[in-house]
């Protein structure tokens, strides 16, 4: 059944290993719904996210492929259940027009932030799991907004 | 020169030496001649290749037929874009191989300088790694590394970028530290629960078959596939890449499967209840459609890649590790079912399809029995093409890496600069290329190579003047619309031969075949024999619809 996997991997932080990485779904025909990269605890390491469309088999073929790349040291395939996910967005929203008492407490609600204004543009923030961040856009989507940016997907487990 | 440091291409000779490198093929140009001049003084031999191309197959074959790490070196950017083919030819086929390319000076990376090409950006998908040298005291580890690397678990090429100011720079030579990679843990040992499992399952087969592909590469490896299928009478098919994996003329030996493959091969694949794949990843070319591909066979599949296990066709046994290893656990703990039966029918289906004698003067299965007459165990390299699958029905091979032939890639050219890597690694046998018309023009400058540096093969070239599989496909499913195929008669491959310092003997009529290859083979040169085929003949079976037993035969 195809359905969404999230990837954790650990490898060297060297120059071309995000080449080596994404190189190697776009060859093999995966598809990257989002990709993110760190550095990790660790000197010399990174933390890749990855969420990944596929079936189990796919999904199979991944880890493996990836396993073989000489700099890729460890793959993990995070369960949703044991999976702390966040993903982050920025959001411009023009306000003359008022409602902003309205704008306000739906920041609030969505456990949002106002991190700047400029004249009429106010730039928001909200964290979430993906399923917050989609729902706080939603809500924005009402107003007059800008332009919006989002980070892929970084998770955890437990 | 301050005590103790060198420069980088001595750094890497002496790395090279410490890997007990004899020979390396290559082209110099502006970017790696500090290596160049370093190498005037090294103790191991270097072949100019006509082509870097040539170089890659060379050290391609080399590694073949010897179980050593080819090496390979060429020049910036088209040095090293001309490595790319024999490099994906390689990697396609998992041949132990390090190429080493010049690279424009550091200063100049990303300046779109002159002869500059993003060589490890190229060579990313067609390698196992690859590595852009930026600091001189990395050469002698990363030479290390890059010889494990190619050479361990599931072979494949390594390419090494280093940067002409590299190469002249003063470094600390390293000493032989043992590569430390995190990330490169190969599993050798086969887990024995699986292998337990694997056991009991071929033990209550009623119609076991092994395939054996190109991973068996050892003597012991291929010792112990013999006494497994004998001990327990399982017939043996094999694909283009597995033919040297087993002996052909062992009557287990029922040839090869899939889309060339033999009738009763495919026979038994269809009928199988349990598939034993060793070595062998599933490709394409051997399964058909996966859909119809052994349908009531159980697969127990062993490989040193954990990626091939269950990637082309449902795995029921998936054992990782060593064949060599896992064959050798298996005899212990099977010895001796019996399926004699079965392997019976198979053998009397072979019978009732034996491979077509074709008629006229000089046909390529005439020149084949012909050669097999007068030389009986040669290492056999084939070129790409029509008379690549003849030559893998028609010649039986017995013995251990004696068989090379470009079965991923499917690269054209591959046969003359293979046989001449093969020859320089086992000057004691004989190796003969057999190729096409087509193939042997796209890298036929390397005769001069064989001549200049008196390697004695013998290249058979069937001369058809044409695209034999291209206008066989035509033939099949293109309604006989022969488009670009025919390639005019204008070469005389023997004169061709000896204006590159090779003998060459044109064969025309039937009783030239004998004698010709007896001259070639006598003379102790480089020699050509141009085949003058009467007509272009396809080559059967030939699978043409969705399963392995829809062919014309």
């Amino acid at each position: 059944m195809t359905q969404k996997h999230t990837i954790s991997i650990l490898c060297n932080d060297t120059p071309g290993v995000l080449t080596r990485i994404s190189g190697l779904f776009s060859r093999r025909g995966f598809n990257i719904e989002s990709l993110s990269v760190g550095n990790t605890e660790v000197k010399g390491k990174s933390r890749f996210t990855i969420v990944v469309q596929g079936d189990e088999r796919v999904l199979e073929q991944v880890r493996k492929q990836l396993q073989k790349l000489i700099h890729v040291i460890k793959v993990w395939d995070i369960k949703a259940e044991t999976a702390i996910e966040r993903e982050h967005a920025l959001i411009k929203v023009d306000v003359q027009h008022g409602r902003k008492g309205e704008l306000l407490q739906i920041i609030t609600a969505v456990g949002g932030r106002i991190i700047s204004s400029f004249g009429n543009l106010w730039t928001l923030e909200v964290t979430g799991d993906p399923g917050q961040v989609d729902n706080a856009l939603n809500l924005f989507r009402d107003y007059n907004i800008v332009e919006t940016i989002r980070t892929g997907r970084i998770a955890l487990e437990r | 020169m301050k005590k103790g440091k060198v420069t980088g291409a001595k750094a890497i000779v002496k790395a090279l030496e410490a890997q007990g490198v004899e020979l390396i093929f290559g082209y110099p140009g502006g970017a790696n001649l500090p290596f160049y001049d370093e190498m005037a003084r090294a103790p191991f031999r270097h072949i100019l290749a006509r082509h870097e191309q040539g170089a890659a197959h060379m050290a391609d074959a080399y590694a073949r037929a010897t179980g050593k790490v080819g090496v390979c070196t060429a020049t910036s950017g088209p040095g090293a874009t001309n490595l790319v083919t024999g490099i994906a030819t390689a990697f396609m086929d998992s041949s132990a191989v390090v190429a080493i390319t010049g690279q424009v000076s550091r200063h100049l990376i990303g300046n779109d300088a002159f002869q500059e090409v993003d060589t490890t950006g190229i060579t990313i998908p067609i390698t196992k790694h690859n590595y852009l040298v930026q600091d001189g005291d990395e050469l002698s580890r990363t030479v290390a590394e890059a010889f494990y690397l190619a050479g361990s678990a599931r072979p494949g090429p390594v390419l090494i970028d280093v940067p002409k100011d590299v190469l002249l720079a003063e470094c600390t030579p390293g000493g032989p530290e043992p590569p430390q990679l995190e990330g490169y843990r190969p599993t050798l040992k086969g887990h024995p629960g699986q292998i337990k499992r694997a056991a009991a399952v071929i033990k209550a087969a009623e119609r076991p078959v092994i395939i054996v592909g190109g991973g068996i590469r050892t003597q012991a490896s291929y010792d112990a596939l013999i006494a497994l299928a004998e001990r327990n009478q399982i017939p043996v098919v094999s694909t283009l890449m597995g033919k040297g994996g087993f002996p052909n003329s062992h009557p287990l030996y029922l040839g090869l499967y899939g889309y060339h493959g033999r009738v009763a091969a495919n026979t038994a694949i269809t009928n199988a209840d349990v598939i034993i794949g060793v070595a062998t990843r599933f490709g394409d070319r051997s399964t058909g459609s996966t859909l119809h591909f052994a349908p009531q066979a159980k697969v127990v599949h062993m490989d040193i890649d954990p990626a091939e296990v269950g990637k082309n066709i449902e795995v029921l046994i998936p054992i990782v590790g060593d064949a060599n290893h896992i064959l050798g656990e298996l005899v212990e703990q099977l010895p001796g079912a019996s399926h004699t039966g079965w392997a019976a029918r198979l053998q009397e289906k072979a019978k009732a399809h034996p491979l077509a004698d074709l008629s006229g003067e000089v046909t390529i299965p005439k020149v084949l029995r012909a050669l097999k007459n007068r030389c009986p165990d040669p290492i056999l390299v084939t070129d790409v093409g029509r008379h690549q699958i003849f030559a893998a029905h028609y010649l039986p091979v017995d013995s251990c890496r004696s068989f090379l032939t470009s079965g991923g890639l499917g690269t054209m050219g591959f046969g003359l600069p293979a046989a001449i890597g093969a020859k320089l690694g086992r000057p004691d046998r004989q190796v003969v290329a057999v190729c096409g018309d087509g193939g042997f023009l796209m890298t036929c400058q390397e005769l001069v190579t064989a001549a200049v540096e008196n390697v004695p093969i013998l290249a058979l070239v069937m001369h058809d003047n044409c695209l034999g599989m291209i206008r066989q496909l035509q033939h099949a499913f293109y309604g006989k619309r022969f488009v670009s195929c025919e390639l005019g008669d204008a070469v005389d491959f023997a004169r061709l031969a000896e204006s590159m310092g090779c003998l060459g003997i044109t064969v025309a009529r039937e009783d030239e075949i004998g004698p010709a290859l007896s001259r070639a083979l006598e003379s102790g040169r480089p020699a050509v024999l141009d085949c003058r085929i009467d007509a272009p003949a396809n080559v059967y079976p030939m699978v043409t619809g969705a399963t392995l037993m829809d062919y014309i035969e």
